[in-house]
């Protein structure tokens, strides 16, 4: 069994899993973070942006002014934004059977691997996961194509140019692997190839392999998979969540007695408790709006903005500022919005029970009925005639660097009156704000991570017990800006094996048994005898059959009688057909009642003669020795066939066949 | 021998009072607790007494298991649960968790406000019998114990209505619940995969109907409302609050939308608007193109359908209304049928299925005058008319699902005697299977054969695939042998060779050696030769050696030549065997005593 790791981002895990026959893909996260390299993407013409100087090595030599631009010291790629996939080089994509994706944010480079790769196999996730993850690639892929560029940037690419290049830049690595966003045609034909699973709903693979979706209280439709067979049970635990937010409670029991328990997905953010963030958030809001500044929320289309949201409805009214208008802002809004009140079984209870009165599960549906919260496509159209400020804009993309929110820092960064409050984990705010330097505006920085912590974490798998863990490397160190954090890593016995991007990790498997059917008719012809107290054997001679991974012992069917027209010499001729194996035996043959045995028999004139390892006995009219020691006997008898053969089931009356 | 066991309390050989009791591997289920829409006294729930004469009922069931909202399917729950006792767990989708309770809150109403009736169950008692209801989710494996697992499968009929599977060990039962094959307007198509069941219990209402296609029922339908509503008649349809009552809403709908009609559709009870709202909440419940379609327009918010009141049944003019309830047994419906029932004008379809004794069944049947409460009679002028709307699956649907699920018998419940009787026998002649047709309090018993489990050495399998090649041959199959070690509760088939280690045992060597004298006038190196030669022919599948030292080695049996000095042409041939090559050794003794061709 190995662990092939395609992807090194704890939080945007790949990995792909041979198991048994199986070859079995464990998400695919796409790291968009390589788009931090990359200019902005305005919706409307930046006079700001398409003025920034191009760059020019200092002495001359290089001359990249149409691929580069410099803004505050900094140098970014004129190009759209590309992002860094899972690895496709480490193993032969067109094998993988199955991909199981825990979560819609763990799916983001599905098309790169069911499409133009040879893929054929199947890929299971929840309906939410589906239904939400179909909107954040279609949001991706609309932001990309709003905003069309003419001419991809490859130059800055080559070694030679990247190396004298300054940094960041010159230390990204891989840069050749980087692809633009896809099109919604692949989008389309990658997402048909999704099968939906509900928690706990057993999916049989090959008849070999049975995995199981888990909640894992992380996101709406948010898995953990438990990957098993009879005897072994791999758990991948992704992106979890101990807090109550919207989605069901994570389940952990069912991940008990794991064999190895492979571990992505831990909080981003190891020092900031998510309920502070949020009233750190309110408190932010509210002292801007109450100036007459306007807020800015980069955030992603679905999750935390619907905890914003519901504890918005509750702290603006409380705070006075019942009148400000919400806006928010995608070309999936409203979907994003509707979806959320479908997924009532995927909720938690108290959001369950709602749907029971009924009454949709989250208030937002309130907000949007009393006109506080407006949803809009884009900030073209209905939006630029309506809206009022001071107001607070949810939209996307968190990288600063796509999407209408490009549009608001032109719009607002000159301000110090507005305030930018990142909420999402994903990326360094400092990095998002690079291309928008000098900046006025106010930045607050609440990450809101609600996934396990390294505390909860260890808490965990003391109650469930695997015995091996595999994990990211980072998790097995302090965080590089606090090296004496030690709390901050897994501290576990054995100690969790790491990987990395390209790890190809064994794991410690020994298996021994498989599961196999005794047919009935065969199970009631065994006879069983009892070796010593409790334990029972019976020999099993039966016809095996293989289909599908499944195995069956049938009875051996009763060879079919012989044509008595067939004359019986001839058939002794033939050899013996089958090579039936005989089956081993144990024991020992006593002398005494071996004696006494051949007396009934009719031979009674037996000779015997003691020897260092046993008897020898001279059967004196037959003219036949039997050897007899503890572990052997030895027939020898010339010329007598029919004597031989009683004299063999004599002595097999005294000993046990296995 | 294992066996299954299933006994209807209701709906064996009828419709009304849905309630099977399964007995399947030491554990009993309760498959629907529903009460019957023609009885007014005991026999309107099902008999519970059959599972215990005193006493509560909790410890004779492991579970309940509610297949959808209809009451004849979860009428009695309350009953069953708070007055007769059962505190076990009460199984059923989201949907039906939301919808069931005002349901019975109305049935409720109806008769003990309504009719007066006492000693029935009171809205408190609906509440806690709510609270013992644990939701399934679709294809979810539901644990109920150690052993017990259930899972639920999509049924169409109306929103939320399941099928289940129940299984503990190897053996297991389908229990369909109402269900229906074709997706309608709003609802999809039931699914189920091949998990050949012991037994399917099949609903089998419209066992020997082959309903033309859906297309053809449904213009025909809208043809009739239109052609009364053109002549200024009024036209009645007796529905459910949920279920059908949306279909043929959204139907309506498009339809008056497309032709521009402007006669006034009414929904009858304050439910309406709450009742779509269900439909709105639980959309993934509902077909594909309303589910992918509802962020553009939700189908269940209607723009030409108004709520109904009690006053407008006598507005002139014409006007549709839908009404509840659907058999014209109680309710507003049956109360604006008794005053449009005289005018000819006007018309009442009965767009479901109607059980006998109700008002509903009796005007199916043609009859002319009805006998009201007081002795007063009903003179019926109306035209009356039955469209199938209702959705089960007809003949043709109860087959498509046994060729889906494959069960290795089949027992049909919910429907007519007769009409079983002739499905039976079509489903025993196409499927070869035995159908059962159990009346209620009658015991069907199916005897299963499971196979043994049992955990086999890797090495063994692995061993026995490979000497068996990749395509076994069928004509002569390898027999395979290993030792089942026995020991508490574990069963492990392994290779005789580690059982013996694993036990302690040692290994008893039981050989034979056997001398053949032969004359040949060879000397021994050449004697040994011909023999191998000999072999080579007459053995042709088995691995023959000649050693150099003066050996022949088949498999592993060994065969030397000696001879004498004064008679070297008498030679002694010496073949050793042990047990594991008794055949061969036996066989070639024999053999070799008839000398060697010459």
């Amino acid at each position: 069994m190995k662990l092939y790791c395609l992807s090194g981002h704890p939080t945007l895990p790949c990995n792909v899993l041979k198991f048994k026959s199986t070859t079995i893909m464990l998400d695919c996260g796409l790291d968009t973070t390589a788009a931090l390299y990359f200019l902005p993407l305005p919706l409307v013409h930046s006079p700001r942006l398409s003025k920034l100087p191009g760059w020019v090595s200092k002495d001359g030599a290089i001359n990249l002014e149409k691929e580069l631009k410099e803004c505050s010291g900094r140098v970014f790629v004129d190009s759209q934004p590309e992002f860094c996939l899972p690895e496709k080089e480490l193993l032969d994509l067109s094998t993988i059977d199955v991909i199981l994706i825990s979560n819609y944010h763990c799916m983001m480079a599905l098309p790169y691997i069911t499409e133009h790769t040879g893929f054929t196999g199947t890929v299971y996730a929840t309906e939410p996961t589906l239904q939400i993850g179909r909107l954040l690639m279609e949001e991706l892929v609309t932001f990309m194509e709003r905003v069309p560029k003419a001419h991809a940037a490859t130059c800055w690419k080559n070694k030679e140019i990247q190396r004298l290049l300054p940094g960041p830049l010159k230390d990204a690595v891989d840069v050749w692997s980087w692809r633009k966003c896809y099109s919604m045609q692949e989008v389309n034909s990658a997402l048909s190839k999704v099968q939906l699973v509900g928690y706990s709903q057993k999916v049989e693979l090959f008849g070999a392999v049975q995995v199981t979706p888990l909640s894992s209280g992380y996101s709406l439709g948010s898995s953990n998979w438990i990957i098993q067979s009879h005897y072994e049970k791999v758990s991948y635990v992704s992106g979890s969540s101990l807090l109550t937010t919207h989605p069901q409670p994570m389940e952990q029991s069912s991940l008990k007695n794991s064999d190895v328990l492979i571990l992505t997905g831990l909080t981003q953010i190891p020092t900031a408790n998510p309920d502070g963030m949020l009233g750190e958030f309110c408190s932010n809001l509210a002292m801007t709006i109450r100036a007459g500044g306007n807020v800015l929320v980069p955030c992603y289309s679905s999750g935390v903005i619907y905890d914003l949201l519901e504890c918005l409805y509750q702290f603006m009214d409380s705070a006075n500022l019942g009148t400000t208008p919400f806006y928010f802002i995608s070309p999936v809004a409203n979907s994003s919005l509707e979806f959320s009140q479908i997924f009532a079984e995927w909720l938690c209870q108290n959001k369950q029970s709602k749907v029971y009165l009924p009454e949709p599960p989250f208030p937002h549906a309130e907000l949007i009925q009393t006109n506080k919260l407006k949803h809009y496509p884009s900030i073209h159209g209905d939006f630029s005639s309506e809206f009022r400020q001071p107001c607070v804009v949810f939209t996307g993309h968190p990288s600063l660097r796509f999407g209408d929110v490009v549009h608001f820092m032109e719009l607002w960064g000159k301000s110090s009156l507005n305030t930018i409050i990142f909420t999402e984990p994903d990326f360094s705010y400092l990095d998002a704000l690079a291309p928008y330097q000098p900046l006025a505006m106010k930045c607050v920085y609440c990450p809101i991570d609600t996934r396990l912590n390294f505390h909860q974490v260890s808490k965990l798998l003391k109650d469930i017990q695997p015995l091996h863990v595999v994990c990211p490397e980072p998790y097995t160190q302090p965080p590089p800006a606090q090296p004496h954090r030690s709390d901050l890593m897994l501290e576990l016995q054995p100690p969790p094996m790491a990987y990395r991007r390209c790890s190809v990790l064994g794991l410690p498997f020994r298996r021994r048994y498989e599961r196999i059917h005794l047919l009935p008719e065969l199970a009631r012809s065994l006879v069983p005898s009892e070796i010593k107290a409790g334990v029972s054997v019976a020999t099993v001679s039966a016809v095996l059959q293989s289909k599908d991974n499944k195995h069956v012992l049938q009875p051996v069917p009763k060879p079919a009688p012989v044509p008595p027209s067939k004359k019986r010499k001839r058939v002794m001729e033939e050899p013996p057909e089958v090579l039936n194996p005989k089956p081993l035996l144990s024991g020992a043959v006593p002398l005494e009642p071996f004696l006494a045995m051949l007396h009934k028999n009719g031979i009674t004139e037996v000779k015997v003669e003691e020897t260092a390892d046993g008897h020898i006995l001279h059967l004196q009219t037959e003219d036949v020795l039997i050897q007899l020691e503890e572990d052997a006997t030895h027939i020898i008898c010339d010329n007598n066939e029919p004597l031989r053969t009683a004299l063999r089931d004599l002595v097999l009356r005294f000993l046990q066949k296995l | 021998m294992p066996d299954i066991k299933i006994t209807p309390l209701g709906a064996g050989q009828d419709v009304g009072r849905s309630c099977i009791l399964v007995s399947i591997g030491g554990k009993n289920i309760m498959l629907d607790c529903g009460m019957h829409m023609g009885y007014n006294d005991d026999r309107r729930f099902p008999d519970f007494s059959y599972i215990t004469q005193n006493g509560r009922l909790t410890e004779f069931l492991d579970c309940v298991i509610i297949s959808h909202f209809h009451l004849d399917h979860c009428g009695a729950l309350p009953y069953m649960s708070e007055m007769v006792g059962y505190d076990g767990p009460i199984y059923m989708t989201h949907p039906t968790k939301a919808i069931c309770p005002i349901l019975l809150e109305d049935f409720r109403k109806i008769t003990v406000d309504k009719k007066g009736e006492t000693n029935f169950f009171t809205s408190q008692m609906i509440k806690d019998c709510m609270k013992k209801v644990v939701p399934l989710n679709l294809h979810q494996t539901v644990q109920v114990d150690e052993e017990l697992e259930i899972k639920a499968y999509y049924a169409g009929h109306v929103l939320g209505a399941a099928m289940v599977q129940i299984k503990v060990g190897l053996e297991s039962v389908v229990y369909t619940g109402d269900y229906n094959m074709t997706p309608d307007r709003h609802l999809g198509a039931a699914w189920i995969d091949k998990c050949r069941p012991d037994i399917l219990i099949s609903e089998s209402t419209y066992a020997t109907t082959i309903r033309d296609s859906k297309r053809c029922r449904e213009r025909d339908f809208l043809k009739k409302v239109h052609e009364t509503v053109e002549r200024g008649g009024k036209v009645l349809i007796p529905v459910f609050a949920l279920g059908r009552a949306q279909e043929l809403c959204i139907l309506l709908e498009t339809f008056w939308e497309r032709m521009n009609l402007k006669a006034p559709i009414y929904f009858s009870t304050g439910l309406t608007e709450k009742a779509n709202h269900y439909y709105k909440l639980f959309i993934t419940w509902t077909n594909q193109k309303i589910r992918k379609t509802f962020v553009q327009r939700n189908m269940f918010e209607f723009k030409h359908i108004k709520a109904f009141d009690r006053s407008y049944a006598d507005n002139p003019g014409p006007m549709v209304v839908f009404a509840t309830p659907g058999m014209l047994h109680a309710g507003q419906s049956l109360q604006i049928f008794k005053k449009w029932a005289g005018n000819e004008k006007n018309m009442v379809i009965m767009p479901g299925y109607c059980v006998q004794g109700t008002v509903g069944h009796k005007i199916l049947n043609g009859q002319k005058k009805l006998e009201m409460e007081g002795r007063a009679t009903l003179d019926v002028k109306l035209q009356v008319e039955y469209m199938s709307f209702s959705a089960h699956a007809d003949a043709k649907g109860i087959m498509q699902l046994i060729r889906m699920a494959e069960p290795r018998n089949m027992l049909l419940v919910h429907g007519e005697a007769k009409k079983m009787e002739f499905l039976k026998d079509k489903i025993e002649q196409e499927f070869s299977i035995s159908c059962y047709m159990p009346a209620n309090g009658e015991t069907t018993t199916i005897v299963t054969n499971p196979s043994v489990p049992v955990d086999i050495s890797l090495n063994l399998l692995k061993r026995e695939m490979a000497l068996g090649g990749p395509l076994p041959d069928a004509k002569r199959p390898r027999t395979m042998h290993g030792t089942l070690i026995m020991k508490d509760n574990s069963l492990r088939l392994v290779s005789p060779e580690q059982a013996l280690k694993e036990l302690g045992l040692s290994e008893h060597q039981l050989r034979f050696t056997c001398r053949v004298q032969l004359h040949d006038p060879h000397s021994d190196t050449d004697t040994l030769g011909r023999i191998y030669t000999h072999l080579k022919s007459v053995l042709k599948s088995y691995s023959i050696q000649h050693v150099p030292d003066g050996t022949v080695i088949v498999e592993s049996i060994v065969i030397k030549v000696t001879s004498s000095a004064e008679e070297p042409n008498l030679k002694v041939i010496l073949l050793s065997w042990s047990y594991q090559d008794e055949e061969l050794g036996s066989f070639l003794s024999t053999l070799l005593k008839k000398g060697l061709p010459s």
